[in-house]
Parts: structure tokens; C-alpha cells; sequence
């Protein structure tokens, strides 16, 4: 990779930390388990990743490590968004419920 | 097949998708739709990316049934109690996926490398690989300890051994020692291009040794900040690996999720009184079971169910402080039930909810939530703590270290300036609790020996659940 291809991803790394660090700044502790699923769900874009790492005509055992990454990763993120879903409903029932 | 561009504008999208998601995230109203913004960036993500064409299709869709089939059941079966671990358990799986694509890369430009003869390495994809690894494997391994102590396979408390602090770092240096030995490239004849594949193999090793080490070693009331701790490595692992396949929308993601996983830790320390080096090396809990601090003195005074009752139903508000016992006996149901007959009898009625009670941020506000407690009465240490005075019943079910008043007074007790909730300032403060004997993290509580406390002993749903029936009966 060229150096300035390198000096540009630095430079989106640099700012998406910022982004992350102002993004939430007083989360109410009620929405704090959601709040950790739901960006651990995000972690799961690995699966891009892992998608990109099964080009054809690989060798198997990278093929292999590849299916691994992307079951892995799948289950991070349809898990982490189903469950973050799934807790989310039950405070939003509480909200518009008997009160 | 699409266009490279479409694809990074697909990924644009993806990465305003996942920021308005996770801000959303952070407000009561919004939260829902945030997350689903999110999830439909991720969607957006996954698809362009399977556009990209020259793909083994039968893999992918092979990885993607069985890993979305396993997300799928495991999220729809979990019960809200074995919420921590669970969340854990994704977290680990997040990490190891990191480490996997960088073997996966790592492994496919060795052999072409060694077939061709040409050097097909960069420092830099090496380095990012390195770090793909390392902090993917000790995410795997530290979410998997973490995912044992929380589930019970695992004693929660801290196991050390003699010299483990040294033995890590010595461990951590040697991972960096191996990433920096395998970053460097040189031509093929080069010892360290011939041993790549071991260097590599050690580091694999070392990561995941570390996530165990540095894990077991932490108690089981720290394991709120362990978990924000392990989502932060788990999204910088996923930003390695972007800049291993030099993908934008990786190194976006991951640097969120790291970042914002970062500001969760610090919360949970904040509520603790204590610093992220402190919690991560000080082995909370191992070195105090001896009881240091100051001589509890005095008896505790026992009440049973039916006394309690009468006080309870003379009580015009009552405070009830929930911890991690709550979640044990699962009794978030009878607790309810417990504070809509305490209304009925008009009695104001409030759930004081600590930020770290309970095995992951937000514990107890997931328990109560399931039990379909209204948001409205959840108050926060800052809210009720002014007023505790004129509070007539705080009820502790379950809570320990949270109410402990020695974090206020005893300046040797080992949670000293932890903030708490003061329910020994209350009128009459009752705490259900199994036995008497000391708390999780192992520290003796002066609270059970107040004046103005009453010890209902039993297990705690079945405690809240006579009440329950005496209330019925009235």
C-alpha cells in the first residue's frame, strides 16, 4: 500500500475516534446494556471482512478460515441486533403501558 | 457486478447509518429506531460487499446461514437474566472473527508468497494483521472467561496467581516483540520472512493466553467494566482488520464502536470511584476476604416476613435498591408485583438503581424493564440520595457493596469513596439477603448491623413473594 493510501485511512481513523468519543456523551444508565449490544452488533461489520477474505480460487484452508470469520461474525451481528431489538421493545412497552 | 465507487458509496451510507443509529441509541425514545437504522447500515454493508464479484459464494453463504441461524436462536431464546453473559458471548465472537480474516489474509499471502517467490508483504498489512489478531484473540478468550464467570461455570471470584501481573506484561511484551518481528519484511531468504508463520502462530498464542489471564483475575462486581471494556477491543479489532483489506467502512465502524465502548468503561468506573488500571490489575476482592476495614461490631437484627409486612404496609414511601441477588433469585416479577401492591396501598414507590449493580452496565434496568416496571419510577443514586431521610423503607434485595456505608466512612475499607446509595440514612432500611454472611466482592457490610436495619434472610423472591401474599391476604 502507498503512503498516501496509508496517511488516508490514518486520517479517517483519527476522525472516526473523535466522532465515536462526541457521539455519546450522557447516555441515561437505563440504556446502557442496550447501548452495548447494539455497538457490539456494529463490531460485527468484520463480516465484511471476512466476506472479502473468500475471493475464488483460494487456497482451502484460507477458504476455511474464512467461512469460520464470516459464521463468527454473523452470529455477532444478527445475534447483537436481535437481542439489543428485543431488549429496546421491552423498555418502549413500559413507556406507552399501563404507566 | 457493481463499481468499486457504488460500492464505497454503499459504505458511506452504511457509515451515516451506524452513527445516527448509535446517537439515536443513547436517547430513551429513539433508541429502537437507532438500532434498526444501524442494523439496516449493516445490511447495506453486507450486500454491497457481496457485489464485489470474484467471491466463493458457497462459503459465504454457507457462513452466513450457519452463523445467522446460531445469532438467531441464541437471540431469541436467551432470558433477560442471562443477559450479561450472553452479550458477552457475541462480543467473543465479534473478536475471533477479526482474528480468523487476518489468519485467513495472513495465510493466503504466505503461500503465494512462497509459490511465487516474490515478497507479497507490506509492513503495514503485517502490522494491522498483527493487530487483528492479537486484540481479536484476547476478545475472544476475555469475553469466553467473562461469558464463565457471569453464566456460574466459572467461580466468579478473582483467581490470581503469585507473580500474575508480572507474568502478563512479560506476556504483552512479548506479543509486541512477535508484531514487530513480524511486521518487518525483507527478502525471502531473510530468517524472519522463513519463520513468519511461526512468529505468527506465537502471537495468536500470546493474544489469546492474555484475554484469559487478564480476566481471571478480575472479580465478578467488576464485571460491568470488563464487558464496556471487551465491546471497545472487540470494534478496534474490527478496525484492524479494515486496514488489512483497506476497507473504509471497517476502520469507521470499529473506531465507533471503540471509541463509544471507551466512554461506557470510563462511566462504569466513574460509578465506582475508581481508575480502569485499578479495576484491570487490582484483583478487586482476592485480598480482602480476610475482612480489613474496620470490625463490624454489633448483632444484626433478624425480622421475619409477617413483621416486615406491617411495617411496609405502614409506609407512605418506599425506596427499593435491587442488585445482582435480584437477578440470582429472579425475582424481578414478585418485586414488582410487590411495588404495585405498595402503590395501591398508597405508598409512593421508587426503584433506586445503582450504575454498577448487578454483572453489566445496565443490569437492572433490563430486569425491571422485563418485569415491566414503569421508566417513570427508576431513579439514580443523584435523584433519591437527597432525599433518602425522609424515605421511610429502603429495601435492598439482593444489593451489597452499593448500599455498603463503609465506601462512606471507612476510609480502610477497600470501596472507600465509591459513591453509594445512602439507605442507611433511611427510616428503616430492609435487607434481604440470603445469609449473613459478607457480600460478592467479599468485603463486610456495617449496614446489616445499623440501628434502623432489619435483616429479612432467605431467598429473595421467596422473601418479596410472602410479602406479596400477606398484602393479598389484607
Amino acid at each position: 500500500m502507498d503512503a498516501q493510501t496509508t496517511v488516508f485511512l490514518l486520517f479517517i481513523l483519527m476522525l472516526s475516534i473523535f466522532l465515536g468519543f462526541e457521539l455519546i456523551s450522557r447516555v441515561p444508565s437505563q440504556l446502557h446494556t442496550p447501548l452495548m449490544s447494539g455497538s457490539n452488533a456494529i463490531s460485527g461489520i468484520t463480516v465484511v471482512g471476512a466476506v472479502l477474505s473468500l475471493s475464488s480460487g483460494n487456497e482451502t484452508i484460507t477458504a476455511v478460515l474464512g467461512t469460520a470469520a464470516v459464521a463468527c461474525a454473523a452470529v455477532n451481528v444478527v445475534g447483537g441486533y436481535l437481542v439489543t431489538d428485543r431488549m429496546l421493545g421491552m423498555f418502549r412497552k413500559k413507556g406507552q403501558g399501563e404507566g | 457486478m457493481l463499481s468499486p465507487f457504488l460500492i464505497d458509496i454503499a459504505y458511506i451510507a452504511a457509515a451515516v447509518l451506524f452513527v445516527f443509529g448509535l446517537k439515536m441509541l443513547s436517547k430513551a425514545d429513539t433508541a429502537q429506531r437507532g438500532n434498526q437504522l444501524s442494523s439496516m447500515g449493516m445490511l447495506i454493508a453486507l450486500v454491497a460487499t457481496l457485489l464485489y464479484g470474484g467471491l466463493d459464494y458457497t462459503y459465504i453463504v454457507a457462513g452466513l446461514v450457519i452463523g445467522g441461524g446460531v445469532g438467531l436462536f441464541a437471540a431469541k431464546t436467551v432470558a433477560m437474566t442471562g443477559m450479561p453473559e450472553m452479550v458477552a458471548l457475541f462480543n467473543g465472537t465479534g473478536g475471533i472473527a477479526s482474528l480468523l480474516v487476518g489468519w485467513a489474509e495472513f495465510h493466503q499471502t504466505f503461500v503465494e508468497t512462497t509459490n511465487s517467490g516474490v515478497v507479497g508483504y507490506s509492513s503495514f498489512t503485517l502490522g494491522s494483521i498483527f493487530l487483528a489478531s492479537l486484540i481479536g484473540g484476547l476478545t475472544f478468550t476475555g469475553s469466553i472467561v467473562a461469558w464463565g464467570k457471569l453464566s456460574g461455570k466459572m467461580p466468579g471470584r478473582p483467581m490470581l496467581f503469585p507473580g500474575q501481573q508480572a507474568f502478563n506484561v512479560l506476556l504483552l511484551l512479548v506479543a509486541v516483540g512477535a508484531g514487530i518481528a513480524f511486521s518487518m519484511v525483507g527478502d525471502l531468504a531473510d530468517p524472519l520472512m522463513t519463520a513468519k508463520y511461526d512468529i505468527f502462530l506465537v502471537v495468536v498464542a500470546t493474544g489469546l493466553l492474555l484475554g484469559i489471564l487478564a480476566v481471571i483475575g478480575i472479580g465478578g462486581a467488576d464485571m460491568p467494566v470488563v464487558i464496556a471494556l471487551l465491546n471497545s477491543y472487540s470494534g478496534l479489532a474490527a478496525c484492524a482488520t479494515g486496514f488489512i483489506i483497506v476497507n473504509k467502512v471497517l476502520i469507521v465502524s470499529g473506531a465507533l464502536v471503540g471509541a463509544s465502548g471507551l466512554i461506557l468503561t470510563t462511566i462504569m468506573c466513574k460509578a465506582m470511584n475508581r481508575s480502569l488500571s485499578n479495576v484491570l490489575f487490582s484483583g478487586f476482592g482476592s485480598t480482602t476476604s480476610g475482612g480489613p476495614g474496620k470490625k463490624n461490631e454489633g448483632e444484626a437484627k433478624v425480622i421475619n416476613a409477617e413483621d416486615a409486612f406491617l411495617v411496609l404496609e405502614a409506609a407512605s414511601s418506599v425506596v427499593i435498591v435491587p442488585g445482582y441477588g435480584m437477578a440470582v433469585a429472579q425475582a424481578q416479577h414478585a418485586v414488582r408485583e410487590l411495588g404495585d401492591m405498595l402503590e395501591e396501598n398508597g405508598c409512593e414507590v421508587k426503584y433506586a438503581i445503582h450504575p454498577v449493580a448487578g454483572r453489566m452496565p445496565g443490569h437492572m434496568n433490563v430486569l425491571l424493564a422485563e418485569a415491566n416496571v414503569p421508566y417513570e419510577q427508576l431513579v439514580e443514586p443523584d435523584d433519591v440520595n437527597p432525599i433518602i431521610e425522609t424515605v421511610d423503607v429502603c429495601m435492598v434485595i439482593g444489593a451489597n457493596d452499593v448500599v455498603n456505608p463503609a465506601a462512606r466512612e471507612d476510609d480502610t475499607s477497600p470501596i472507600y469513596g465509591m459513591p453509594i446509595i445512602d439507605v442507611d440514612k433511611a427510616r428503616t432500611t430492609f435487607v434481604l439477603k440470603r445469609s449473613l454472611g459478607a457480600g460478592y466482592a467479599g468485603i463486610g457490610n456495617p449496614l446489616f448491623f445499623r440501628d434502623n436495619t432489619r435483616m429479612l434472610l432467605g431467598d429473595a423472591k421467596d422473601s418479596v413473594s410472602t410479602l406479596v401474599a400477606e398484602f393479598k391476604q389484607d
